[in-house]
């Protein structure tokens, strides 16, 4: 993984503060309509594909990424899927906004949708996966160790650390390549328990962390 | 992730969200991709009726029937919607584990900010805070503690990043104190931030 949303484990964030009470659902209208539009868009493309969400998250500049907090990236994100799939124009929505705010500006044509030829096989994510799972639990495991960006649900703090199996969980199909609408792959998918001296060193806090894994991202540990 | 897109950058300004979701709100509906009531109860949907209730109801019910926690610990999904509302995005396969006076699960989405949205409705800004997902995964205890939590060092933590479909809830300890109680009486005790691990349930 790698990237603008790989934030686990990275320093300089600040400190946490007690949650406050009563805390709205959405700090202000526009996060409503943004949550509720991003989640009716994706649909509109290829089935409600959250991978090629999440990806779209994924490749958004630090400013559309944090400044505009966490719907705000949702919309940003939405953007960028309905621009590359030719719902929309690129520049479409700032045009709009800024004639909502009395500007005279031109707008550009909507261009000719290009979604992908692409349909899930069921809704959601989990997957029957025929072949029985590799690992079984209390097996010994390996992160791979140069997961680029194409893993794209391997954070990098767990790159090639060794775990144990505590759970198997039900087979899901592959982020990676289901976010690229390139197919399903479906996979079984574990939850490996890591020691918090194997992720960060012999200095850290003593604990314990557990992170669920595609059969890719696995090999075995002696 | 070499792209650095940001479609709100003019160069000179970066456009504020709230304008911008107002003009895709505009375009989408001229062009008949949404609809605006439809979009108005999606909101009401998830400001009212998805919310934490449904996971207090769950967790209350497992504090006063032992069998039922015991089919809540092994089949998560299934269990809660003898309950509550279940299934749907964000709870395809939910994962309910026990803390205990000497087990404290907290759970976090580093990647993004993964919840288990038919329990706990929408997620709370502090878990979607990259400060949370940046640093319960690398020191948990003194996150906590900022957070108001402070564990015990004869305490296990574990941590639980949600990279996949799974879904983690918390059934927190009940409190002494309220032996008494019945099951309706315990609902509005149990908050959202105890559910994720974040605090414990206080007796009133």
């Amino acid at each position: 993984m790698g990237g603008i949303a790989d934030l686990g484990g990275q320093e300089g964030w600040g400190a946490a503060a007690p949650p406050p009470a009563d805390e709205p659902v959405f700090a202000e209208p526009w996060e409503g309509r943004a949550f509720a539009l991003t989640a009716f868009t994706m649909g509109r493309i290829s089935g409600r594909n959250l991978d090629a969400f999440r990806h779209s998250l994924d490749r958004l500049g630090p400013a559309a990424y944090f400044d505009d907090g966490y719907y705000g990236r949702w919309l940003n994100a939405a953007e960028l899927m309905l621009t590359e799939s030719g719902i929309l124009a690129e520049g479409a929505v700032n045009a709009r906004a800024r004639r909502l705010r009395g500007e005279e500006t031109e707008e550009p044509p909507a261009p000719e949708p290009s979604k992908p030829d692409y349909a899930p096989t069921a809704a959601g994510s989990l997957r029957e996966v025929e072949d029985a799972p590799r690992f079984g639990v209390g097996d010994r495991v390996r992160a791979v160790a140069a997961a680029g960006p194409e893993f794209t649900r391997l954070p990098d703090y767990a790159c090639g650390r060794t775990g144990t199996v505590e759970m198997v969980q039900p087979g899901h199909l592959l982020p990676d390549t289901h976010a690229l609408f390139r197919g399903e792959n479906p996979q079984h998918v574990y939850s490996v328990r890591f020691d918090s001296r194997e992720l960060w060193g012999p200095e850290a806090e003593p604990f314990q962390l557990t992170i669920e894994m595609y059969d890719s991202y696995l090999e075995p540990a002696s | 992730m070499t792209t650095q897109y940001d479609p709100a950058d003019l160069g000179t300004e970066r456009l504020s969200p709230a304008l911008r979701t107002e003009a895709l709100e505009q375009l989408l509906t001229e062009r008949g991709l949404v609809q605006t009531d439809v979009i108005d109860g999606f909101v009401a949907k998830y400001e009212s009726d998805v919310g934490p209730l449904n996971g207090a109801r769950v967790v209350a019910r497992a504090w006063v029937d032992p069998e039922y926690k015991a089919r809540l610990l092994k089949n998560g999904t299934e269990a809660i919607k003898e309950v509550a509302w279940g299934g749907g995005a964000n709870g395809e396969h939910i994962v309910v584990v026990e803390n205990t006076p000497t087990r404290h699960n907290v759970v976090v989405c580093t990647l993004c900010s993964c919840y288990p949205w038919p329990v706990l409705g929408l997620p709370p800004s502090w878990y979607k805070d990259p400060v949370y997902r940046a640093r319960v995964v690398r020191e948990p205890r003194t996150v906590l503690a900022e957070m108001g939590l402070e564990l015990d060092d004869d305490v296990e933590i574990v941590v639980r990043d949600s990279s996949s479909e799974v879904r983690w809830l918390v059934l927190p300890e009940r409190p002494a104190g309220t032996e008494g109680l019945s099951e309706e009486e315990l609902v509005p005790l149990i908050g959202r931030d105890a559910l994720v691990g974040v605090a414990k349930v206080a007796a009133p």
